[in-house]
C-alpha cells in the first residue's frame, strides 16, 4: 500500500471527503499513480465510505480513466470520420512503427501507450491527437516520428509544441498549436463587446424582465435540442429550492463540432457573463462549467479569466455593487459523449457514471445535487449577453420565424476552408457550401452523426430548427468518398459511446452495425436492407435518451437519401445469404474439444 | 385532487396522484409488460418493454406518472411488435439456454418470450463471451443470462447501506459486478433475496437447486401478466 494509500488520503482530503467530487478525486489520483488499480479503487472506496463497485463503476465508465497503466506518454489519436478523411490511417501506422506497439496497448518498457479516442473537437485541423493533455494538430508522419523520438528521449510534452495557434492559443496560460479558424464573424458572437456591459444592463432590470427579454428574442438552446431558453429559465426560477444552479454544457462531444472550443478560447468572458446573467435571472449563486476532458488544455486559461472577472467584481460577492452573488467552478469530464446529455452531465458532475436520468423530474425541478438547475450550451449563454445589449427585438430580426438569430457552425471535411462560421439561421446548405469552398460535395452531414445525411437534391434546404437542425456540426463529404465507410465510423462511435443503460441502444446499435457490415461485404439481400431500416425505427422509438433515439440516423438517413447506394450493394438474386461460417465454427469447436479438424480450409 | 381519470386503449381508468402508469394500469386490470420493474424498488426504466404512447410520444410506463386526462396507448400493433423486439434483443445479446437453466419456468424473460410467441429472434445472435463468477460463498453470478435490469443493484445492500452490486464499464461491455468484500459476507437470507429478485437465472443461490420441479413453477401454468389482466 504505502504511497498509494498516502496519495488517496491526501486527494480525498483535498476534496473534503466529498463523494460527489469523485470525478476530480479519480482524476487527481490517476495523475499521481498513472492508473486506478483494484487496490486503489478499494482505497478510494474505504476513504469515502462507499462501495468499491461504485468506484469501479465510475473508473470504468470514462474513456480517460484506466485500471491499467497507459504509458508515461499516452497518445489518444482521434478516430472521427473526418480524421480518417484527412489521413489518420497513415498517422496511426507511423505511431505504431515508431513506438513499437499497437493501438490499444503500451510499449514493453511502459514509456508510450497508443489509444483511439472519439472526436476531440479538432476536425478543422486533423489528424490530431492528445498526448498527456496536450493537443497536437495537423499531424504528418514526419511529425509523428519526431514526437515519438522525443518521448523516447524523455522530453517534456509541452516542449514538443514549437508553433502556436492564433489568438489566445498563444496565451502563456494555453500555449497551444490549436488554430481558431474563425472564417466568418457575425453580429451576435464575434462582434465587438465590452466585458461587463451586458451584466450591468441585466442587473439594472428585474430578473423577470431579463427572462422576458430572452423570451422576446425567441432564443432557443444552441446545444442541439433547441428548447426555448427563456421558458427553461422561467421554469427554473419558479421551481422551489433552497438554492439553484446554472450549468454550462461545454462537453461538445458530437463528432464534427468545435465551435464551443473557439468560444472558450476567444470569448470565455462573454460566456461567463452569460452564466452570471442566468444566475441572476433564475436566482442561482453558483455556476458550473462542465468542460470535456479533451479541452483540459484550456483549463488554466479559463481559471485565469475567472480570476480576472472576480477582480473586476463581475463574479463573486455583491457583483457591481448590486447585491448579487455569483461564482463559477470548472468541472472536468473524463471522456464520454453521453455526458453532453444534460441529466447525464449532472450525474457526472455529482461524481457518478454519466448515465442519463429518468424524467420527470427535469433538471429545472431537481438537477445538480437535487436543486433546480438550468443547463445551457456555451453558445446559448453568449447569445444571452448580446440580447441584453441589443434587445430581443433586434435579435429576432435575424434568422427565421422559428429560429431567431445566428448560429455558429463548425465546418469540416472536404472543403477548402474548414473552420467556424457565424451565419443567420435559414441559410441554405448550398449557400454554405459556396461560402466554405465545398461546391463539389456529394453529401453533407448536418448535425453530426446524430443528425441527417443529405444529398444534392436537398442542398436547397435551410439550416434552422424547423428544417435541418444542428448543434453546429457540418461535415462535408466529397465526391470520391465511400459513404459506407463514414456511416460505419459513425456507428462505431455510437456503439462505443452508448452508456449501456437501456436495452435498445445497448444491444440495438451493435446489431445495426453488424447488419451494416453484412451489407458492406456484399453478402446481403434486399430483405436484409429492409430489415435494417425497420430495426432503425425500433431503436429510435424505444431508446431512453437522445443518444439512442438518434444513433440509427447514420444508417436511417442514408437509406432514405442514398437508397441507390444500398441497392447497388445488396444481392437481388437471393432472398437470404447466411453469415454463418460453418468451417470456422467446426474449427472452433474442434479446438475447444482438443481435436484436430479434418476439414480442409477453403 | 384525490383521483385521476385517464384512459388506456380507450378504457376508462382511475388512479391516485403520484402513481406511475404501470401501477395505475395494474390497479385497473390492464397489464403493461415489464421486466426491469419490481414493485417497491425505484423504477429504473432500463428495459423499455413497458413503453407506451402518450400524446404521440413514447415513454416508459414504469417511470412516468399518470396525469389527469392522459390518453395512453398500450396494446397497439406497433408497440407490441417493438416490445417483442426488445425481448428478442435480450435473447441475442446474452447466451440463454433455457432447458439447462435453474430459473426455467420462473424466468420473466422466458415468460415474456412465451407471451410474445417468440419462435426465433429476428436479430442475429451476438454470442458474447461473458464471465461466470462462482467464487463467492453464497451466490453464483452467471452473466450469460444477465439482462442488466439493475434490480440487484437497486435492492441489495450491506447492513451499513453500501451497495453490494453495481454496473461496471459501459455500452455493450457493461456488466454486473460486486464489491467483493461485501459480497463475501452476504447472509443466506440476502443471497436468497438476490436470487428471488433476479428476473432471470443470473444470480443463483449456491447449494440448492430445482427445489420446485420444472412443470410446477410460476409461469408453467399461468402466463405472465394473467394475474393482472381483467376484461
Ligand atoms: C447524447 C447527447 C449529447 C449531447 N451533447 C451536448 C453537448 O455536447 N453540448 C450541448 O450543449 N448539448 C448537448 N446535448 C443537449 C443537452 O442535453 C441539452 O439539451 C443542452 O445542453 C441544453 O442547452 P441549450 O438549451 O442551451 O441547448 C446532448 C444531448 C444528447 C442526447
Ligand atoms: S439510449 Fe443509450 S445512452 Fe441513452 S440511456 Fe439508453 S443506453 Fe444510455
Amino acid at each position: 500500500m504505502g504511497r498509494e494509500d498516502a496519495v488517496v488520503k491526501q486527494v480525498v482530503a483535498k476534496y473534503n471527503n466529498d463523494k460527489t467530487r469523485l470525478m476530480d478525486i479519480i482524476t487527481d489520483v490517476q495523475h499521481e499513480l498513472g492508473c486506478i488499480s483494484d487496490d486503489t479503487i478499494r482505497c478510494i472506496a474505504s476513504q469515502l465510505q462507499i462501495s468499491s463497485v461504485d468506484v469501479e463503476g465510475v473508473v470504468t465508465f470514462y474513456h480517460f480513466f484506466t485500471k491499467t497503466p497507459r504509458g508515461r506518454y499516452t497518445v489518444y489519436l482521434n478516430n472521427s470520420a473526418v480524421a480518417l478523411m484527412k489521413g489518420r490511417t497513415a498517422i496511426a501506422k507511423a505511431f505504431e512503427e515508431a513506438a513499437g506497439c499497437r493501438f490499444g496497448s503500451i510499449t514493453s518498457d511502459g514509456t508510450i501507450g497508443l489509444y483511439d479516442t472519439s472526436c476531440i473537437g479538432m476536425n478543422d485541423q486533423e489528424p490530431a491527437a492528445i498526448i498527456n493533455g496536450v493537443v497536437f494538430t495537423n499531424l504528418t508522419t514526419q511529425k509523428v516520428k519526431d514526437m515519438v523520438a522525443g518521448m523516447k528521449a524523455g522530453k517534456n510534452v509541452q516542449d514538443m509544441v514549437t508553433e502556436f495557434g492564433d489568438g489566445a492559443n498563444q496565451s502563456e496560460f494555453i500555449r497551444s498549436m490549436v488554430k481558431n479558424n474563425i472564417m466568418r464573424k457575425g453580429p451576435v458572437l464575434f462582434a465587438p463587446y465590452e466585458m461587463g456591459s451586458s451584466l450591468k444592463a441585466a442587473l439594472s432590470k428585474k430578473p423577470e424582465d431579463v427572462i422576458d427579454e430572452i423570451k422576446l428574442g425567441n432564443l432557443r438552446g444552441r446545444g442541439g435540442a433547441g428548447f426555448p431558453t427563456g421558458m427553461k429559465w422561467d421554469f427554473c426560477r419558479k421551481s422551489e429550492g433552497a438554492k439553484k444552479f446554472v450549468v454550462c454544457n461545454a462537453d461538445e462531444g458530437e463528432p464534427g463540432t468545435f465551435k464551443d472550443r473557439v468560444i472558450l478560447t476567444e470569448i470565455p468572458h462573454m460566456l461567463f457573463e452569460g452564466m452570471a446573467i442566468a444566475g441572476y435571472a433564475v436566482g442561482a449563486s453558483e455556476g458550473i462549467l462542465y468542460l470535456r476532458a479533451e479541452y483540459q488544455y484550456m483549463k488554466k486559461y479559463l481559471e485565469k479569466i475567472l480570476g480576472d472577472m472576480r477582480e473586476k467584481n463581475l463574479l463573486g460577492k455583491n457583483i457591481l455593487g448590486k447585491g448579487f452573488d455569483f461564482d463559477i467552478r470548472i468541472q472536468m469530464g473524463a471522456g464520454a459523449y453521453v455526458c453532453g446529455e444534460e441529466s447525464a452531465l449532472i450525474e457526472s458532475a455529482e461524481g457518478r457514471r454519466g448515465e442519463p436520468r429518468n424524467r420527470p423530474p427535469f433538471p429545472v425541478q431537481k438537477g445538480y445535487l437535487g436543486y433546480p438547475t438550468t443547463v445551457n450550451n456555451v453558445e446559448t449563454f453568449c447569445c444571452v449577453v448580446r440580447i441584453m445589449l441589443e434587445g430581443g427585438e433586434w435579435f429576432k430580426k435575424m434568422g427565421t420565424a422559428q429560429s431567431a438569430g445566428t448560429k455558429l457552425l463548425s465546418v469540416s471535411g472536404d472543403c477548402s476552408n474548414p473552420g467556424i462560421y457565424e451565419v443567420e439561421f435559414g441559410t441554405t446548405v448550398q449557400t454554405l457550401l459556396e461560402m466554405v469552398g465545398g461546391r463539389t460535395a456529394k453529401a453533407v452531414q448536418i448535425g453530426g452523426p446524430s443528425g441527417t445525411c443529405i444529398g444534392k437534391k436537398d442542398f436547397g434546404r435551410r439550416i434552422c430548427y424547423d428544417d435541418l437542425a444542428t448543434g453546429g456540426s457540418i461535415i462535408i463529404i466529397g465526391p470520391d468518398r465511400d459513404l459506407f465507410e463514414i456511416v460505419h465510423n459513425f456507428m462505431d462511435f455510437f456503439v462505443e459511446e452508448s452508456c449501456g443503460w437501456c436495452v435498445p441502444c445497448r444491444a440495438g446499435n451493435v446489431i445495426l452495425k453488424e447488419r451494416l457490415e453484412k451489407i458492406m461485404s456484399g453478402k446481403a439481400s434486399m430483405k436484409d436492407m429492409e430489415e435494417l431500416e425497420s430495426w432503425c425505427k425500433i431503436i429510435k422509438s424505444m431508446s431512453r435518451c437522445g443518444l439512442g433515439q438518434t444513433s440509427p440516423n447514420p444508417i436511417y438517413t442514408t437509406i432514405q437519401n442514398f437508397r441507390d447506394l444500398y441497392e447497388a450493394k445488396v444481392r437481388k438474386d437471393v432472398d437470404y445469404v447466411t453469415t454463418f461460417d460453418l468451417m470456422a465454427a467446426v474449427q472452433e469447436s474442434c479446438k475447444a474439444a482438443g481435436r484436430i479438424p479434418k476439414v480442409e480450409e477453403h | 385532487m384525490s383521483t385521476i381519470q385517464f384512459t388506456i386503449d380507450g378504457k376508462q381508468c382511475t388512479a391516485k396522484p403520484g402513481q406511475t402508469i404501470v401501477e395505475a394500469a395494474k390497479q385497473n386490470g390492464v397489464y403493461i409488460p415489464t421486466l426491469c420493474h419490481f414493485e417497491g424498488l425505484k423504477p429504473a426504466g432500463v428495459c423499455r418493454i413497458c413503453t407506451v404512447k402518450v400524446g404521440g410520444r413514447n415513454m416508459a410506463a414504469c417511470t412516468t406518472p399518470v396525469a389527469d386526462g392522459m390518453v395512453v396507448e398500450n396494446k397497439t400493433a406497433e408497440l407490441e411488435d417493438y416490445r417483442k423486439a426488445i425481448v428478442e434483443m435480450l435473447f441475442v445479446e446474452g447466451n440463454h439456454m433455457c432447458p439447462t437453466c435453474e430459473k426455467s419456468g420462473n424466468c420473466e424473460l422466458q415468460a415474456l418470450a412465451y407471451r410474445y410467441m417468440m419462435m426465433v429472434p429476428r436479430f442475429p445472435f451476438l454470442f458474447p463471451k461473458r464471465e461466470l463468477d462462482a467464487s463467492l460463498p453464497k451466490i453464483v453470478i452467471e452473466r450469460n443470462r444477465c439482462v442488466q435490469c439493475l434490480r440487484c443493484v437497486r435492492a441489495i445492500t450491506a447492513p451499513d447501506g453500501k451497495r453490494i452490486f453495481g454496473i461496471v464499464k459501459r455500452g455493450g461491455h457493461a456488466k454486473i459486478n460486486v464489491d467483493r468484500e461485501l459480497a463475501q459476507s452476504m447472509s443466506d437470507e440476502l443471497a436468497q433475496k438476490a436470487m428471488d429478485l433476479c428476473p432471470v437465472g443470473s444470480i443463483l443461490k449456491k447449494e440448492v437447486g430445482f427445489a420446485v420441479p420444472i412443470g410446477k413453477r410460476k409461469f408453467d401454468t399461468k402466463p405472465i401478466g394473467s394475474d393482472i389482466e381483467r376484461a
